[in-house]
């Protein structure tokens, strides 16, 4: 048992750490494209520090450097920012308790360390995981926007890399296991098509904040109440059978994001979810 | 042209606010049990808003379609990551299927 627990540690380490490198090179784009249109060079790493979510800090720089005003780049980079409210009801009991824990765990809340905390199943390693993603997060972030700073123009392009990609995929991979129970899948498709059909004539956050409506499909029928944790619990006992390719073998090793199902990916293509059904 | 202190402020106000709403579902989860009814759907609510930011970072760039590279990529991960495929193979699959379209000529 014990084996197995370091087994999903360790994986849990690689797969934090693989999204750390790849935030530590956005953070250098970050730092370069910043230092590069103008504004002074403490100002990328400051906004790292105190605000610590990049898409608004890329939004924020965007505006300025545009010659928009500093007042409408911290209320574009807000609305950027207020999907954290919904983040916080989620994955609040993922900080631990006392206040220390949870004003630092409260800073370290990302896109990322929520997506890993709620592909965990039980309450340790979902603590776990949201603090080694967010803290690892933090550094690599910022150590990655103050070496673009100083670095300049090395890379700037991380397009070219395919970085723009690996997000959405990381993403992808830990909501997964959650769009396999069947109301949360329909609401997270509803929403996913809401947030599409907004966002040619909705500002940089709105979409994704007006997708919140897709909750409501996980209850079209009414004929049952969606059930994430239930469901991926039950779901861990049945993977631990006979799935060779699970190398710890212990059948809920949630942090790898190896739930299958449900491809939602093609956002606007949703053929897919109707196989999707096991 | 802002003066340091402007662009202070505006940090901080930006960095304030974030963390406000950051705070807000902890500080009332300290507070208050929740229901396992509202706990779910909290979890419910953060898969949907998880899933819009895939569809739409995969397939946008500032309201308008991204280019073909980058929805590919993320489908190569997702097909991937559906077939159980690891962590690590999902994430340098998409990378790499869209570095290499964009290699190709591909936008």
């Amino acid at each position: 048992m014990r084996s197995v627990k370091r087994t999903i540690d360790r994986d849990l380490v690689r797969d934090v750490g693989l999204v750390c490198a790849a935030v530590s090179l956005v953070g250098v784009s970050f730092g370069a494209i910043a230092a590069s249109s103008g504004l002074p060079a403490w100002l990328p790493v400051l906004l790292s520090i105190v605000v610590f979510a990049g898409a608004s800090q890329f939004v924020f720089v965007g505006i300025i450097a545009s010659g928009g005003s500093i007042l409408a780049a911290v209320v574009a980079g807000l609305l950027v920012n207020a999907r954290h409210v919904p983040f916080g009801f989620a994955v609040g009991d993922a900080l631990g308790t006392g206040w220390i824990r949870r004003i630092a765990g409260t800073h370290l809340m990302v896109d990322e360390s929520v997506a890993f905390a709620l592909a965990q199943d039980d309450a340790g390693r979902r603590r776990k995981a949201y603090w080694a993603c967010g803290a690892g997060i933090f550094v690599s972030w910022n150590v990655g926007v103050v070496a673009g700073v100083l670095g300049g123009t090395l890379v700037t392009d991380t397009d070219a890399f395919g970085l723009d990609a690996a997000f959405p995929a990381v993403l992808l991979a830990l909501v997964l296991p959650s769009l396999r129970d069947r109301a949360t899948r329909r609401a997270a498709l509803a929403g996913a098509a809401i947030a599409l059909a907004t966002a040619p004539f909705s500002p940089a956050g709105l979409p994704v904040l007006l997708a919140l409506a897709g909750v409501l499909a996980a209850f079209a029928d009414g004929a049952r109440s969606p059930g994430v944790r239930r469901s991926r619990a039950a779901r861990g006992q049945r993977d631990g059978s006979g799935d060779a390719g699970d190398a710890d073998g212990s059948g809920d090793a949630g942090a790898t994001g190896n739930g299958n199902d449900a491809d939602a990916t093609d956002g606007n293509d949703y053929r897919d979810s109707s196989e999707a059904e096991s | 042209m802002t003066s340091s202190m402007g662009f202070v402020l505006a940090a901080v106000v930006l960095g304030l606010g974030t963390f406000a709403f950051r705070f807000a579902g902890p500080l009332l989860r300290s507070r208050v049990e929740l229901a396992p009814r509202v706990e779910t759907l909290m979890a419910v609510a953060a898969v949907v808003l998880l899933t819009a930011l895939v569809a739409t970072t995969a397939l946008l760039e500032g309201g308008e379609f991204a280019g073909f590279a980058r929805p590919a990529g993320v489908v190569v991960g997702g097909v991937l990551a559906w077939r159980r495929a690891p962590f690590i193979a999902v994430v340098v699959a998409a990378a790499a299927t869209a570095a290499g379209l964009r290699l190709l000529g591909i936008p």
